[in-house]
């Protein structure tokens, strides 16, 4: 075998703590080494020639790259030496900067592991076999969980460029966050108004097929052909003969239910319609506060329903359906804000969310659109906002910022004076977060135009002063003394949360999440749409807080590399997987059950079971091998000979 | 005092829309935008006062946009400032800070809050003899200076060298236009006479 080494300098990362010359000129003695070199940046264009012409003259059937993480460079390197004419996978990668430069600064003891890295890569390059990747055919169909604003932009993007879409929502309308909301920033367009179209548009869409109350039960599969079973949660409303007429609401005689779109500021009946844009507009029993559920007499609604669609013997259901990929656009919930001790536990009436504001506020909420206090119906006239409730407050446990309070707390000042002419806005902040286009003017014409006062400091403790108003407590540390304000009503910029639910569900598709729940993008920057799972794509606020321009923008991306994947007929397979060798399987079946994936079947070969990998579904995890008593299941790129190999080099140094 | 909370409740509009609150106010008199004011402390990085100033620039005019008007008047800060006008040119908003803090004072004098006497007395010194010579009489500023804040010894040491540098006149410099400027102050104390009564007038109203 003839290999050739390249110990890459990476400018100064890798050189500045490592002695590369000096690794080159020893990896040059490793047996089969015929070529060593040690060039400034190997993965540049000039780099990457110097490997194909190393391989031309030098005649090299195999290629080691010393430099950094294989998750980096890996695939463009094989992509060279394949250029060159070699099997990709005749290349191995030994990671001297991540593991070594960029971690002691002690040259010696680091060219001497550099060295030791680059004799691993060149032993097990040595039992290196050439690996061919399958084809296969892929289901050009795309699943998309959650329909707020950024599932609602994918699926329509999908569905127009010719795929079909599967929309799941768990509630029993799309719209998610962006439906509840009054007015959006930094324009003041009403919400309804430019969201509604587009999910009529799903409605309407022929391509599109809509699961409304209804959530992710199991995922199976891998990138092209995934099974997914759909749990449709019953509603004890048949949806095919129920019109939305909404009689039933009128008489439901259940009128104290927990109000979860108009975010608790009402009560509603048991039996309701989200909103009147709402999509599907279709009724659904609460069954904690439904009288004929609760073993009392009623049905009303089945009396009055004019179709008949009243079920209350009705169960959840399960659809599966096969799709080729999945964006996830899950969003985000509101933290539990009650944790707050000093800002009254939840106990006072007239402390409330942001997001039960834009209720509060929408033309479409229970007061009609206008701004009263929930504790006696009276027109607030001090408002005050308090922005970072639960956002930057690392003694909870949330560091993070929430990403668009500041714009919406603007706007709601500026609303709030829109309503209530001689009503005036206060506003709590730390620093004033506004980034985008026509964003800090914005946050200005609130204080400029319309008055609100900014405090620049966090609200230490909110109490009834007993005469009906709030006493809020805080700071003012531009002006470096404590304030006070009598409020009507306080309303609170709740930080968010990954979406309940979120960490079971990543679970499921297997992606990965941070700390917080939030799912993870396979590179933060350049690669903040794709998953670590190919074919999982995100979508909006469950990968980390955006506002309605970024989720839409990540929304379309997302359609995007569906589109791109969807572009070929069939894909290529990593070869990289298991390989079951037939003579010393015994058919113990334990490969079976240990896999993840479900990517071994049991097969009988001349009348005897035994263990068989499906290649498409194997992804190369190695518990298999792991667990096989005869050493019969093996990684074609990292068999025991491979392993054993490094061990004895690393060994013998 | 200075760490007594502030209600804020007090910027709260009244229903007779007429009439202004303090920061309306004071905006109007210097005829400067103080709501654009956005913090950003560059008037005080550049004040070379700020060393004496028991508020800076900006807590002053943050105190204008709250409607803190005691806070704003009784600041030591009015009557320490230089007018040098270094705030002015570096203020982002184009904001003249300058002619803001001179409008407090005027302000705070009306109210009589004056809240470090010797400057205002100093500024009298110099004003008398100002307006019975038509230009600045140095010795005269400094007896008259002397004689009404009773530190008769002040600066004395000073004396010499500014007398022997000539820069210390022991008559004063007469001129063409003495007349004219004595006038200036006749015009003045006649309008400030005549705004004083309209202003009884409207209260009686």
């Amino acid at each position: 075998m003839r290999i050739g080494v390249f110990i890459c300098h990476c400018g100064s990362n890798i050189a500045g703590t490592v002695d590369c010359a000096q690794v080159a000129a020893k990896a040059a003695l490793f047996p089969d080494v015929v070529y060593a070199t040690d060039p400034m940046y190997t993965c540049a264009e000039p780099g990457q020639a110097a490997i194909e012409e190393a391989i031309h003259s030098h005649k090299l059937d195999g290629v080691v790259v010393a430099s950094c993480s294989p998750r980096m460079h890996e695939p463009t390197f094989r992509k060279t030496v394949e250029r060159a004419g070699l099997n990709p996978y005749m290349f191995e990668m030994a990671n001297i900067r991540e593991h070594v430069s960029w971690i002691g600064r002690d040259i010696e003891a680091n060219t001497r592991k550099a060295t030791e890295l680059v004799r691993l890569a060149v032993e097990k390059l040595r039992h290196n076999r050439p690996l061919q990747a399958q084809e296969f055919p892929i289901t050009r169909r795309v699943l998309i969980i959650g329909g707020g604003v950024a599932g609602i932009q994918a699926a329509l993007d999908c569905a127009d460029g010719g795929i079909p879409v599967v929309l799941v929502e768990r509630e029993a309308t799309i719209g998610g966050k962006m439906a509840k909301l009054d007015k959006t920033f930094p324009t003041v367009d009403c919400s309804a108004c430019i969201l509604g179209p587009k999910m009529v548009d799903v409605a309407q869409h022929p391509l599109i097929t809509l699961y409304a109350h209804a959530e992710i039960e199991a995922i199976s599969g891998y990138v092209g052909n995934f099974s997914v079973s759909i749990r449709q949660r019953t509603t004890y409303v048949d949806w095919s003969k129920c019109t939305g007429c909404g009689t039933c609401t009128e008489k439901c005689p259940s009128k104290k239910s927990y109000d979860h779109f108009n975010e608790g500021i009402a009560p509603t009946t048991a039996i309701t319609i989200a909103f009147p844009q709402a999509i599907p507009k279709k009724a659904v029993i609460n069954k904690d506060f439904c009288r004929q559920l609760n073993g009392k007499k009623c049905a009303v609604c089945a009396k009055v329903c004019p179709t008949g669609a009243i079920d209350f013997a009705m169960e959840d259901s399960f659809v599966t359906e096969n799709v080729g990929s999945i964006v996830v656009a899950t969003g985000y919930d509101l933290m539990d804000w009650t944790i707050y001790g000093q800002y009254g536990h939840g106990r006072y009436p007239d402390v409330i969310t942001s997001l039960a504001y834009e209720r509060l506020m929408n033309a479409s909420g229970p007061t009609g659109g206008h701004i009263v206090r929930p504790s006696d119906g009276k027109e607030p006239k001090s408002v005050v906002f308090v922005q970072c409730v639960g956002s930057r407050d690392p003694a909870i446990g949330r560091p993070y910022c929430s990403g668009f309070c500041c714009m919406y707390t603007a706007k709601q000042a500026i609303l709030t004076k829109d309503h209530i002419q001689d009503s005036q806005s206060y506003v709590f902040y730390m620093d004033i977060r506004a980034p985008g286009k026509m964003y800090d003017e914005f946050t200005r014409r609130a204080q400029e135009e319309y008055g609100t006062h900014y405090i620049r400091g966090r609200v230490s403790q909110i109490f009834p002063d007993g005469q009906g108003q709030l006493t809020v407590l805080g700071m003012d540390t531009l002006l470096g003394r404590p304030v006070e304000i009598k409020a009507d009503l306080v309303v609170l910029a709740v930080g968010i949360e990954a979406s309940r639910g979120a960490r079971e569900l990543a679970e499921k598709l297997r992606i990965s999440y941070d700390a917080y729940g939030f799912f993870l993008e396979s590179h933060v920057k350049l690669k903040p749409v794709e998953t670590n799972t190919a074919g999982v794509f995100l979508a909006g606020v469950c990968q980390g807080a955006k506002d309605i321009p970024a989720s839409v923008a990540q929304g379309s991306a997302a359609a995007a590399k569906v589109l791109t994947l969807f572009a070929r007929e069939t894909l290529a397979s990593n070869p990289q997987i298991a390989q079951v060798t037939a003579k010393r399987c015994v058919g113990c079946g334990k490969c079976l059950r240990c896999c993840p994936f479900g990517a071994i079947k049991s097969s009988l070969v001349k009348g005897e079971e035994k263990a068989e990998v499906i290649a498409t579904m194997c992804q190369g995890c190695g518990l298999c091998t792991a667990t096989c008593p005869q050493g019969a299941i093996q990684l074609a790129h990292a068999t025991d000979d491979h392993i054993l190999a490094e061990v004895n080099a690393l060994c013998r140094l | 005092m200075m760490n007594k909370t502030l209600c804020l409740n007090s910027a709260l509009p009244t229903k007779d829309s007429n009439a202004p609150n303090f920061s309306q106010k004071v905006a109007a008199l210097s005829q400067q935008a103080i709501h654009t004011c956005y913090q950003c402390g560059n008037c005080s990085a550049g004040c070379p006062a700020a060393f004496a100033y028991d508020l800076q620039v900006n807590q002053i005019m943050r105190a204008v946009q709250l409607n803190q008007e005691d806070l704003a008047l009784s600041a030591k800060s009015l009557w320490l400032c230089l007018g040098c006008a270094t705030c002015s040119l570096r203020c982002p908003n184009a904001i003249d800070v300058a002619r803001v803090m001179e409008t407090l004072r005027h302000l705070a004098r009306q109210q009589n809050k004056i809240t470090v006497p010797v400057v205002e007395k100093f500024w009298l010194s110099f004003l008398n003899c100002l307006r019975a010579f038509g230009r600045s009489y140095e010795i005269g500023t400094m007896v008259l200076y002397m004689l009404r804040s009773l530190r008769l010894t002040t600066d004395l040491d000073l004396a010499p060298q500014a007398l022997a540098k000539a820069k210390l006149g022991l008559l004063p410099h007469t001129h063409a236009g003495r007349a004219a400027v004595g006038r200036i102050f006749t015009r003045f104390a006649e309008s400030e006479a005549q705004s004083k009564r309209d202003k009884e007038a409207s209260s009686c109203n």
